[in-house]
C-alpha cells in the first residue's frame, strides 16, 4: 500500500471509530417512539455529571512534583469561577481565566 | 438563515473559535512539519474531526501502524462520546436529514453547548445547527491556517488551549447556578477523581462516566424529589 492510500486509510478508519462512538446511543434509542423512563432520566440529569467528569478530564495531566505542575491550573480555574460568579458574563470568564494561565505558565511559573 | 439566532451562536461558541483556531493550528504545523499539506490538514480535521484523536493519529501515521491498532485506539480515545448523545436523542431526531450531521459533528464542545439552555427567542434547532456548523469552521480553519501559516505566529501561544477548559468550567459553574439540585454535579466529580486516581490518566474517563452513571440511576429517587424550574 502506498503512502498516500495509507494515510487516507487511516484518516477513514479513525472518521468511522469516531463517528460509531457519537452515532451509538441514538443506535441503541433511535427505533422506540417513547424513551425508557430510565434513559429520559439521565438524559436530563446527566449533563451536569458529564461536564464535571470532562473538567477532570482536562486537568488529567497535572502533576504534583512542582509548583508549576498544578498552580496554573489551579488558580486559573478557580479565578474563572470568581469571575462567573462575580460578572456572569461567559466571554469575561472565559478570555480573563485563559490570559491568566497563559501569563502564569508561561512567566510566573516558567 | 435566522440572523439573531445566527447571532447568538456566534457569541455562544467564541470560546470554541479561539481554543479550535489555536489548538488546530498547532495541529496543522505538527503535520506539516510531518511533510503533509493543506489538502491533508483540511481534509483529516473534516473526515477525521476530533482534537485529541488527529493528535494521536500523527505519531501512528509516521510509524505506519497497523489499521487495527489505529481502530482500537480511535475507539478507545473517542469511547467518552458514547455518553453525549444520551441527552439529545428526541432533540436530533426532530431535525429530520440535519441529525445525521449532528451526530457526526458531536465533538465535546459542541456538546457542551448544545446543553446549555437558551433564551426564550431563540429557535433552538436553528441554533443547535448553526452551533454544530460553526464548530467545525473554526476547526478546519485553524488546521488549514496552522498548516500553512503555523510557523509564523509572532507570540509565545503555550496555555491558550486553556480556553477550551475555561468554556467548561464556566458550563459547570453556569449549571450549578441553575439547577437546585447538585447531586448530579457532584457525582461527576467524584467519581471522575476517584477514577483519576485509581486508573490513572490514560484508562480514567471510561470508568468514570460509566461509574457516574450508574451512581446516578442508583440515585434517582434523590435526584428527581427536588424538581428544577
Amino acid at each position: 500500500m502506498s503512502n498516500t492510500a495509507y494515510v487516507i486509510a487511516v484518516m477513514f478508519t479513525a472518521c468511522l471509530c469516531n463517528f460509531f462512538s457519537r452515532v451509538f446511543p441514538f443506535l441503541l434509542f433511535s427505533k422506540s417512539d417513547e424513551l425508557p423512563g430510565t434513559i429520559q432520566y439521565l438524559g436530563k440529569y446527566l449533563p451536569p455529571c458529564v461536564m464535571a467528569v470532562l473538567v477532570v478530564y482536562c486537568i488529567k495531566n497535572i502533576t504534583f512534583t512542582a509548583l508549576s505542575g498544578f498552580m496554573p491550573m489551579l488558580i486559573s480555574i478557580v479565578a474563572v469561577v470568581l469571575l462567573h460568579l462575580w460578572k456572569r458574563n461567559n466571554i469575561l470568564s472565559i478570555a480573563g481565566g485563559t490570559v491568566l494561565y497563559m501569563v502564569l505558565v508561561q512567566i510566573v511559573f516558567a | 438563515m435566522n440572523k439573531k439566532t445566527f447571532r447568538y451562536a456566534l457569541v455562544q461558541t467564541m470560546p470554541v473559535m479561539v481554543g479550535y483556531l489555536f489548538v488546530g493550528a498547532a495541529f496543522g504545523l505538527l503535520l506539516a512539519d510531518a511533510g503533509y499539506g493543506l489538502p491533508w490538514a483540511a481534509s483529516m480535521a473534516l473526515i477525521v474531526y476530533g482534537g485529541s484523536l488527529q493528535f494521536a493519529l500523527l505519531p501512528m501515521i509516521a510509524s505506519h501502524t497497523s489499521l487495527v491498532t489505529v481502530a482500537v485506539m480511535s475507539l478507545s480515545i473517542c469511547s467518552r462520546q458514547m455518553f453525549y448523545g444520551l441527552s439529545l436523542i428526541e432533540r436530533f431526531k426532530k431535525m429530520g436529514k440535519k441529525a445525521l450531521y449532528m451526530i457526526y459533528s458531536l465533538c465535546d464542545e459542541t456538546y457542551s453547548v448544545l446543553i446549555t439552555d437558551v433564551p426564550e427567542d431563540i429557535d433552538r434547532q436553528k441554533f443547535d445547527f448553526y452551533v454544530a456548523a460553526l464548530d467545525m469552521c473554526y476547526w478546519v480553519s485553524g488546521c488549514s491556517l496552522g498548516n500553512l501559516f503555523g510557523s509564523m505566529i509572532p507570540f509565545d501561544t503555550t496555555g491558550v488551549d486553556f480556553a477550551m477548559i475555561a468554556l467548561f468550567v464556566v458550563i459547570c459553574t453556569e449549571q450549578w447556578i441553575g439547577s437546585k439540585n447538585h447531586l448530579p454535579a457532584i457525582t461527576g466529580a467524584v467519581c471522575g477523581l476517584a477514577c483519576l486516581v485509581v486508573f490513572g490518566p490514560d484508562n480514567f474517563i471510561l470508568p468514570a462516566l460509566a461509574g457516574s452513571m450508574l451512581v446516578l440511576m442508583m440515585l434517582k429517587n434523590k435526584v428527581e424529589v427536588t424538581k428544577d424550574e
